[in-house]
């Protein structure tokens, strides 16, 4: 059987890479994949955990999490698309009207 | 009948509850507005002579013993206990008949007097709402029942004077009315502070059970005290400065308030704390010289002024102090019987000149008056009763209670020679300036305009009929208290005499005693009366037979003119030392204060959060990607530390 602390280590890796994504990249979609990653990463987690511990409660939640991840998705696609429409980019270090 | 004593005060509490929530919100007719009003009165005088008649079928001893009646507890906090309580005895109803009877025929007057004003109805509530204060300070049967009377009359004098609120100067009376009786209030209320803090009580007859308890300097200081307050609502010297602008109000305003009731409340304080002035002889000395000071203080004051009601408010002022005379040498019943008198027959004058008033047109100044005998018959007669009473004629009230006032002062163990004489000079000053009032009103030749003289016409019925009450009260008054050196049997003074006790029984002795004693009063009684004639003559001479007179007198002595026609410019001198002084420290602290440390220290602490914030707010860059880290360096933090 493969190790627990693989999975765990594959999900830690996707997940830091998710996060660097998220902090380097500047184009929305790409941010938002990004995100999308982070989340999958904590799912791997989630599911490995659920499957050495015998335990059905890391799977539900995952499913709660990918519910959520969804209807996530819907909205700040939404959001991209009407920024969109008034700005005429959807690159995040453009976007900066709220501040000092 | 005595159990329902509590009726009395709640009558014109319902009539001023009607009247200023009903009458005012359904804007009911003037006629529903004033029966409601005087009815109250009406049935509150009524109830008044019901338990004052029960009172006399008891024994003079049991008259004094009636428990107080007691409605409910009121304030209950710690060692505080007080309740809304009623005392019956023969002071609280002599001064409950005396208020209720007066503010009785005034309502009535002032149905006729107040016609078609616009603000009708909120007259009649206030003075309701005056004659419920006014009762609870008489009935209560403690010193915060009291207080609160006292000060609900002081409201509802502000509220009167201020009625014509549309013009400044009544606005400005009232407000000055209200600011020096603060002043006085203050005192009392330090005075209920210091009887609470020794005796742990504030009911009157606990109180003055514990009195013996006190030290000589303590009750010196309670009294005095608590005749600051009395100077205040009673226009003594130095507080009188209100009275005389109070005349700015209605003048049946002036004739209830301002001249037979609430100004005598602080006789009456005093005459029911007799129990603590008798333990202070200082203060009873204070309150005797205070009181014979402003009695001739006022009077000359009188002498010049040409306003027909600032005339009968000095006039007011020097009686007042007769009575502060009177309790002060410890004739306590003398002081209550010359305020008796003293409210009919100063009730009647201010009901003359509202008369007087009334029929020209709101007319005020007596140098534009005269003959008015011939256009207001009933005026003139009810107001020379009145002047007669107030002059100390002989056969006539206040002949009786003044008199009985100055034999005390000179007999009296706390009264002397010096005390006499003033109080004598005075009633010759007050025999000349009343007749010269009246004699410049009523006869000579008519000094005013053509039309005014035209249009001049007594007053209706429903004013005279009061006056002609009140004018019979004023001569036929004083029978009630005729000395026993003239004959009589002193009735009031026996009525009153259980309250005050053994000072009064001693009086009582002195008063009665024959031979040398008795002709000695009956020679002074000659010398009060002989100064009284002699100042009705000389008004004769002065106003009647040579007219010219007061203007050669006045060029005689032009300093001592002026300085009394601008009233010593104690309104000047007050003006310079307390109005304008506390203005200057007003601004001080405003400038200098405020402007400087108050304001510099908000300014000082903004600012620096200013400096702050300006550095903090550059963390807010706008870029979504600079929050992002800032919540994953949070997050790595948190897990580091709980690691």
């Amino acid at each position: 059987m493969i190790p627990a602390a693989f999975f765990l280590v594959l999900g830690a890796v996707i997940f830091v890479i998710g996060v660097i994504g998220v902090l380097v990249r500047r184009e929305a979609i790409v941010i938002f994949m990004c995100i999308e990653m982070m989340l999958s990463a904590v799912g791997i987690t989630l599911v490995a955990a659920s499957c050495y511990l015998h335990s059905f409660d890391g799977v539900l939640f995952l499913f709660f999490a990918m519910t959520v991840a969804a209807a996530e998705a819907a909205v700040g696609l939404a959001i991209f698309v009407l920024l969109y429409r008034t700005r005429k980019t959807v690159r995040a270090d453009e976007i900066n009207l709220l501040r000092w | 009948m005595i159990d329902y004593v509590w009726l009395i005060p709640a009558f014109p509490a319902m009539g001023f509850l009607f009247n200023g929530l009903v009458g005012r919100w359904w804007r009911l007719r003037q006629g529903i507005v004033a029966w409601v009003a005087c009815s109250a009165l009406g049935l509150s005088f009524l109830f008044s002579i019901l338990v004052f008649l029960e009172l006399l079928k008891l024994s003079p001893e049991a008259r004094v013993a009636i428990p107080d009646r007691v409605l409910f507890d009121w304030v209950v906090s710690g060692g505080l206990k007080t309740v809304i309580g009623y005392k019956v005895d023969p002071l609280s109803i002599v001064m409950a008949l005396v208020v209720t009877g007066v503010s009785f025929f005034i309502h009535i007057y002032s149905v006729g007097y107040m016609h078609d004003d616009p603000g009708f109805t909120r007259y009649f509530s206030y003075l309701n709402l005056f004659v419920f204060m006014m009762l609870n300070l008489v009935l209560a049967n403690n010193f915060l029942l009291m207080f609160v009377g006292w000060e609900g009359v002081g409201l509802c004098s502000y509220l009167l004077i201020g009625f014509w609120f549309e013009r400044d100067a009544p606005a400005n009376a009232g407000k000055k009315a209200f600011v020096v009786n603060r002043v006085g209030d203050f005192g009392f209320l330090l005075g209920l502070f210091l009887i609470f803090s020794h005796l742990g009580t504030l009911t009157f007859d606990e109180v003055f059970a514990k009195a013996h308890t006190l030290g000589p300097v303590t009750v010196t200081f309670i009294t005095l005290l608590l005749f600051v307050g009395a100077t205040g609502k009673s226009a003594q010297l130095p507080l009188y400065v209100w009275l005389p602008d109070a005349m700015e109000g209605p003048t049946p305003v002036s004739s209830l308030i301002h001249a037979a009731t609430m100004v005598t409340a602080g006789v009456y304080m005093i005459a029911r704390c007799h129990v603590l002035y008798e333990m202070a002889p200082v203060s009873m000395a204070v309150v005797a010289t205070v009181g014979a000071l402003t009695a001739i203080f006022a009077a000359s004051m009188a002498l010049v002024n040409t306003d027909f009601k600032r005339i009968l408010a000095y006039s007011t002022i020097s009686q007042l102090g007769y009575m502060f005379l009177a309790v002060g040498v410890g004739a306590f019943s003398a002081g209550i019987f010359h305020l008796m008198t003293h409210a009919f027959f100063k009730g009647l004058l201010f009901l003359g000149a509202g008369s007087v008033m009334h029929a020209l047109a709101g007319e005020l100044d007596i140098r534009r008056m005269g003959r008015l005998k011939e256009k207001m018959p009933i005026t003139f007669w009810t107001f020379m009763m009145a002047t007669l009473a107030i002059a100390g004629v002989p056969g006539f009230s206040g002949f009786f209670s003044k008199d009985e006032i100055l034999w005390n002062a000179f007999s009296s163990p706390h009264g002397s020679l010096f005390l006499w004489i003033i109080g004598t000079v005075t009633a010759g000053m007050t025999a000349f300036y009343m007749f010269r009032l009246a004699f410049m009103a009523f006869f000579g030749r008519y000094r005013g305009s053509e039309e005014a003289w035209h249009h001049a016409h007594e007053s209706p019925p429903i004013m005279t009929v009061p006056m002609v009450i009140l004018a019979v009260l004023s001569v036929i008054g004083g029978y009630v208290g005729v000395p026993h050196v003239l004959g009589g049997g002193n009735h009031f003074h026996q009525f009153l005499a259980p309250v005050f006790g053994e000072v009064s029984q001693h009086l009582e002795k002195a008063h009665g005693a024959g031979g040398q004693e008795g002709s000695l009063e009956l020679l002074l009684m000659l010398v009060s009366v002989a100064v009284a004639f002699i100042g009705i003559g000389k008004a004769y001479y002065f106003y009647i037979k040579e007219p010219s007179m007061p203007k050669r007198a006045a060029e005689a002595l032009p300093g001592a003119y002026r300085v009394l026609f601008n009233k010593y410019y104690v309104d000047e001198i007050y003006q310079f030392l307390f109005v304008n002084s506390t203005k200057r420290l007003g601004t001080i602290l405003w400038r200098q204060f405020d402007e400087n440390v108050v304001d510099r220290t908000v300014n000082v602490v903004a600012a620096i959060m200013r400096v702050l914030g300006s550095g903090l707010r550059l963390l807010q860059t706008g870029f979504v990607q600079d929050y992002a880290l800032g919540i994953i360096i949070g997050a790595v933090l948190l897990i580091l530390f709980l690691m």
